[in-house]
């Protein structure tokens, strides 16, 4: 049974702005906050995960997409070094809940950011880390000392596509979805790389944050609006479950933002 | 050319991270080399690369590495030259670095300065005051300095080789000898001299007495009089013979026309270098009017400077000798800045004095009948030296001839 860490939305709003997608002129519904994330919940625990939930702190609206929070794996967890001041008071309230989970804590160096799970997914043995927006590529290396296993970093070149987790998922049979123009030339490159089986996503359906799904086995989780992918996975014989995700598309977050594995993996 | 060396480190092959930074390099017009790259030997292992990265300028150099550090390249920490103070004049103190003749950089917190004059077996004065970076000899040295010590924070820019057109120094430190083919070198010269005439460009001749035995003065005269020289260095006995020679017809006895010595010529040189000393020096000579032609003349009416040095096998000297060799020096090295070309005329010891005060920037022209001579110049000698085995008349005459056409080529 995978287990996952969730934070419900008590605090969340649109509060700054630091990505392309939020506007404080465009707050989010409360109700609608709610029944979403309540959908969400619900999906992951009719599939069988074991949930957990972190207490929401005020003052922290950004606290709801735990896959920031850090990087676990094993019993190791890697908390985040947030970009922005906005979100840098989260690190501390994740990182004592996991120890109080009996999770051992590797801080990274202070002058490196490093945005969790949302910037860094296995794919295979390689750990997939995107940089440039909010997690710098010298962290990668750090995470690699730590981890001891191969880190492929991938330029992020659109403003959009902030996180590695908004643009790329990996698939448990070795394959991967993604938005190949949100990477740079070589990020293309490396990816192809290393992951032959690449289903693409077109830019209408990307918008939709289609790429940020969680994926439990054959069941993957995703937010409504984009048919051809859904199509495509199903006929690979994935099992799709669309939600409603408006509201925190207005934060740049969606399904798999809303998420963090306990641990992504169990062992290197 | 600026640079820096940089470090990139972590799964920089399968990230594709090296082939990036690397394009990213050359696309924006700098350079790479590569000094180390150690790649990893399992799939988890990472690699790494270090890296000197130049680029034209330094604010080129700057962005270029801000863009870099953004892919994880990590500047190398460069540590600041080491200085120790010179413990009595004329002293350096221990390790002190011996200079090049090639251009050099010093680092003072973490910012690099230019050594000025490129000079070679020199150490290198910083003033943290001021910031300047000069190369001083032991003459110069004075208690107290702060010197360069050790190697550290010290960097050497070769001359870079000339890629866009072929010029006669592509000979570089090449000797042509006596039995090959000098037509097409000293028309190349020509040009050159010619280039640096319209650019107006300091040329500077060290002629040595053979210019005068030879029967070459005619032709210096003429490089002076149309405006090529610049600068002329020689020693007591190139002025003698030449006042001889226009005073009586003579060098050292032997007449130039006949090339026959002449009764009781031995007589000439030393009547002549009396006569400039009674006239107050060369300048009251020709102001005299006594003397109306010749290399010394031109040089005076034309405003060519001139530096004449002595020696203990010299008789007199004229008035102009500087007999103190270090002083001399001193005023060689003053008058040398801004040469960019150097004739060195069939004078072994004097051209190397010379060739050791150029920087390696400057284009040199060695001409000397002894092949030695000529070689022990391009070889020990700067960057850019060509040396040409012949008598120093054919030499200037054929100069004199192709800079005769270049003159009246069409424009």
């Amino acid at each position: 049974m995978r287990e996952l860490l969730l934070c419900a939305p008590d605090y969340y709003g649109i509060e700054y702005e630091i990505n392309p997608w939020m506007s404080r002129a465009r707050g989010a519904e409360t109700e609608l906050v709610k029944s979403q994330w309540q959908g969400l919940h619900k999906t992951l625990v009719a599939l069988g995960a074991k949930i957990d939930l972190v207490p929401p702190q005020p003052k922290l609206p950004d606290m709801v997409f735990t896959a920031n929070a850090g990087l676990t794996v094993g019993r190791q967890f890697i908390p985040s070094n947030f970009r922005h001041q906005e979100r840098a008071g989260e690190a501390p309230h994740f990182a004592r809940w996991m120890e109080s989970r009996g999770y051992e804590i590797l801080w990274l160096p202070k002058e490196l950011y490093f945005e969790g799970e949302g910037d860094a997914l296995f794919g295979g043995d390689a750990l997939f880390c995107g940089y440039k927006f909010r997690s710098d590529i010298q962290s990668h290396r750090a995470v690699a000392d730590m981890l001891g296993c191969l880190v492929i970093s991938i330029e992020l070149v659109d403003p959009r596509f902030y996180h590695l987790d908004t643009c790329f998922c990996p698939l448990p049979d070795g394959s991967a979805v993604w938005f190949p123009a949100a990477f740079d030339e070589y990020g293309q490159r490396a990816i192809r790389g290393h992951v032959s089986d690449l289903i693409d996503v077109e830019e209408e359906e990307a918008k939709t944050f289609c790429c940020n799904a969680v994926v439990l086995g054959r069941d993957i989780v995703l937010p409504e609006g984009a048919p051809n992918l859904v199509r495509t996975l199903e006929s690979r014989d994935y099992r799709c479950h669309q939600l409603p995700m408006s509201e925190f598309l207005k934060a740049g977050g969606a399904c798999k933002c809303l998420t963090m594995f306990l641990p992504q993996r169990e062992k290197l | 050319m600026f640079s820096e060396t940089i470090e990139l480190r972590g799964h920089i092959i399968d990230s594709l991270i090296l082939p990036k930074v690397l394009d990213e390099i050359l696309s924006r017009g700098a350079n790479f080399k590569m000094l180390e790259v150690k790649i990893g030997e399992r799939r988890a292992d990472q690699s790494f690369a270090r890296i000197e990265v130049s680029a034209p300028t330094s604010d080129a150099l700057s962005d270029l590495i801000l863009r870099l550090r953004q892919h994880g390249a990590e500047v190398e920490e460069k540590g600041d030259a080491q200085l120790a103070v010179a413990p009595a004049d004329g002293i350096f103190p221990a390790d002190f670095f011996v200079t090049t003749n090639q251009q050099t950089f010093v680092r003072n917190n973490g910012e690099e300065y230019e050594v000025r004059p490129a000079m070679m077996d020199s150490g290198i004065a910083f003033d943290r005051a001021t910031k300047r970076a000069r190369t001083v000899r032991f003459a110069d040295l004075r208690k107290g300095m702060e010197i360069v010590v050790g190697h550290q924070g010290v960097r050497i820019v070769p001359v870079q080789r000339v890629t866009e057109r072929t010029d006669v120094f592509q000979f570089l430190n090449a000797m042509l000898s006596a039995e090959r083919p000098k037509g097409a070198v000293i028309r190349e010269i020509a040009r050159e001299f010619e280039v640096a005439r319209k650019t107006k460009q300091t040329v500077l001749v060290v002629a040595g007495a053979s210019v005068i035995h030879t029967g070459a003065a005619e032709y210096l005269e003429q490089l002076i009089n149309w405006g090529y020289i610049k600068l002329l260095f020689a020693g007591n006995a190139m002025a003698v013979y030449d006042i001889e020679s226009t005073l009586f017809g003579t060098a050292l006895g032997v007449n130039l026309e006949h090339a026959a010595l002449t009764d009781s010529g031995h007589e000439n040189h030393m009547r002549a270098i009396n006569v400039v000393r009674s006239a107050g020096g060369i300048a009251g000579l020709v102001k005299r009017g006594t003397l109306t032609r010749g290399i010394m003349h031109a040089c005076v009416t034309r405003g060519v400077e001139f530096v004449l040095t002595g020696s203990i096998r010299d008789d007199g000297p004229l008035p102009e000798v500087i007999t103190d060799s270090v002083e001399a020096q001193r005023i060689m090295r003053e008058k040398i800045e801004g040469v960019t070309l150097a004739l060195l005329l069939g004078t072994m010891l004097h051209s190397f004095a010379v060739a050791n005060l150029l920087p390696a920037s400057v284009k040199t022209v060695v001409v000397d009948i002894n092949p030695s001579a000529v070689a022990k110049l391009t070889d020990q000698q700067t960057f850019q030296a060509l040396g040409l085995v012949t008598d120093i008349e054919p030499f200037l005459r054929e100069l004199v001839h192709c800079l005769e056409q270049l003159r009246t080529e069409p424009k």
